[in-house]
């Protein structure tokens, strides 16, 4: 196991090189010209020239990817253009804010998506079942900022219940919260429930029946621990996505969240920033995957089995 | 003296939206405390139909028992309620199933897949330590170290999971064992230990079995009454005497015998028994194994036989009328 955990470990380095590239790549084939943002329309051409130069922006691309993982390599994710400030400062003072709403919308998702999911798949085929899965696939196909006008409207404007923009209080979170997780529980639920139908029809379920097994216990203890993992893997990607995917909600409700700030990096052609976002985010997508890995050798002995070799 | 289990004209159907399978149709037959019963023929039979019937532990979304009465120690299974049900499966009718490698939990150790079985049905009481100890005896008592009882079935082979069903099925020392051909996913050299040990729990523990096997040479090794089932009927029954040695058969246990293999007769070839089992969507009226059967008279093709459930009891017109005692 603990091989296994050092050799994923080590397989991020690589995977964070590629992404390095690949931002780089994109980021210079827009047409770009940060020192003309940085100082406005009127600013001479020498000026914005000298200022690029001072950049390294001049350089080609490759040259600049070199430099930045060097610089990365002795802890250095470069200044800001548009603040300034170091690169991972910025990251830092809006990562908080982005993990809690990821945390409190994937928990709000397992605990609604999950035993619906297994209601659904235990009563297959009843009102319930088909409403459900109706409603979640509904869910799971509208956008998620059309669930986050809908709720400002209603609980913020017309009912003023919740405020609607900002997260300096818990009450700031419901909302957005809320709305990341509605998409993620349909996503869940759905998932949840073809699994379960599928452990239910297993043999080891009718074993446990055979031993006069209560109906809950039965589809608790045995078909739903069988049901997990997928669900366990579904889940985590959906974290994943939230960590680093929730640009649209941040900017819905202003939340100054790690999805705004690369939002308005892009705007303000701030490579350095937009860069750092991505690497740090895919560096806890990457975390979050291997977290789901360790749980499965947890939930499942065979997988453990498989490690341990 | 009343029977252990006695089954009256069981039916039991699977419904579709296409169709009704009739699986099974009018079993009857009994079972004394302390006797094994094995129940024959080949798939499709309703053998595995008929033994889930009776733990009512049917298919929810199709099987359907639509007839008949289990009656076990003079109680009706088919009458209790699901809670009252649930104490008698486990604790006093339990069943070990076809498929070892399927049959067991993979993500629970199979220490604790015995143990669930001893707390389910923990009516005096044990304590933890109790539970263990029993868990560890009934592992050594199918030869398996009790050592072992942290690891997962994935970490058994197919013979050794069969036996850890086994100990399942035995933990809290049931009347009633159904075994449904315990055997059959196993080698041939497994299978022998398997009998073996199913033997010795018959005489060491008097559990009552109902053996179902499509294996003639398992009948005679472990069964004291056979019953011979057909299209979801039971064609001949009697004891394993009267099975082996009587002159007298259904004619579809000549074809049964027929095509068993045998060392002493000179014919190199097997005698199969032509044509198919009947569609169970589609039965016909009468004798349900008429269309294969080579003493076929004109009544077979209209009336269906009747037999006792008792004695050598044969459901075949040419048989008609006679009571064959224990011949």
């Amino acid at each position: 196991m603990g091989r296994y955990v050092l050799k994923r470990v080590l397989l991020v380095v690589p995977t964070l090189l590629a992404i390095i590239f690949i931002v780089f790549g994109i980021m210079s084939l827009t047409p770009n010209n940060p020192a003309a943002v940085m100082l406005g329309p009127r600013a001479s051409a020498d000026a914005v020239a000298k200022l690029n130069s001072e950049l390294g922006y001049d350089k080609p691309m490759l040259a600049r990817y070199v430099d930045y993982v060097m610089n990365l390599a002795r802890g250095d994710m470069g200044k800001s253009y548009n603040s300034r400030r170091e690169v991972f400062k910025e990251i830092t003072l809006r990562f908080p804010t982005t993990v809690k709403l990821a945390t409190v919308s994937i928990l709000v998702a397992v605990v609604i998506g999950v035993p619906l999911g297994v209601f659904a798949a235990v009563r297959q085929y009843s009102v319930f079942d088909v409403t459900g899965t109706a409603a979640a696939m509904f869910m799971a196909s509208m956008p998620g900022f059309w669930f986050g006008m809908m709720a400002i409207l209603l609980f913020s404007l017309k009912l003023g219940l919740l405020p609607s923009y900002g997260s300096k209080t818990p009450a700031h979170l419901i909302l957005p919260s809320l709305t990341l997780a509605i998409p993620v529980a349909a996503t869940i639920m759905r998932f949840t429930r073809t699994t379960m139908l599928e452990t239910i029809r297993q043999d080891y379920v009718r074993t446990a029946r055979a031993k006069g097994q209560t109906e809950g216990r039965v589809i608790i203890n045995h078909a739903l621990k069988n049901a997990l993992l997928p669900v366990v893997t579904v889940a985590g990607m959906e974290f994943g996505w939230l960590l680093g995917g929730a640009v649209v909600i941040e900017t819905l409700f202003s939340i100054n969240g790690v999805g705004k700030l690369i939002i308005d990096s892009i705007h303000k052609k701030d490579v350095p920033q937009v860069t750092g976002c991505a690497l740090f985010l895919a560096f806890f997508f990457m975390l979050v995957m291997l977290a789901v890995d360790i749980l499965y050798a947890y939930i499942d002995p065979r997988i453990k089995a498989r490690y341990q070799r | 003296m009343g029977h252990l289990l006695e089954i009256k004209g069981l039916r039991v159907e699977y419904r579709s939206d296409e169709s009704i399978v009739k699986a099974v149709n009018g079993v009857s037959f009994s079972l004394d405390k302390g006797t094994v019963i094995g129940l024959v023929g080949e798939t499709g039979a309703g053998k595995t139909t008929t033994a889930l019937g009776i733990m009512r532990l049917l298919p929810a979304m199709t099987g359907r028992i639509t007839g008949g009465e289990i009656m076990f120690k003079g109680e009706d299974l088919l009458k209790k309620p699901p809670g009252d049900m649930r104490a008698v499966r486990g604790a006093m009718i339990s069943m070990i199933f076809q498929d070892p490698m399927t049959s067991l939990n993979p993500v629970v150790s199979v220490g604790d897949q015995i143990r669930e079985s001893l707390e389910i049905h923990s009516v005096d009481s044990r304590s933890g330590s109790a539970m263990d100890a029993k868990v560890d005896e009934l592992l050594e008592l199918v030869n398996i170290p009790s050592r072992r009882k942290k690891e997962y079935p994935h970490q058994f082979s197919g013979g050794m999971r069969q036996r850890v069903g086994i100990a399942m099925a035995l933990a809290c020392e049931p009347e009633l064992l159904i075994a449904d051909e315990p055997t059959t996913a196993l080698d041939v050299t497994i299978q022998a230990q398997v009998l073996e040990l199913m033997r010795g729990l018959k005489d060491k523990l008097e559990t009552s079995m109902i053996m179902i096997t499509h294996d003639l040479g398992v009948v005679a090794e472990i069964c004291d009454r056979v019953a011979i089932m057909y299209a979801g009927e039971v064609v001949e029954q009697g004891s394993v005497r009267d099975i082996f040695e009587s002159e007298r058969h259904h004619p579809y246990t000549e074809g049964l015998f027929g095509a068993i293999p045998s060392l002493a007769a000179a014919s190199r070839r097997l005698a199969p028994i032509d044509g198919l089992m009947p569609d169970p969507t589609d039965l016909p009226i009468g004798c349900k194994f008429a269309e294969r059967c080579k003493y076929r008279e004109a009544v077979c093709g209209h009336t269906a036989p009747g037999a006792d459930a008792e004695g050598h009891a044969i459901a075949c017109h040419r048989f008609a009328g006679k009571r064959h005692g224990a011949d």
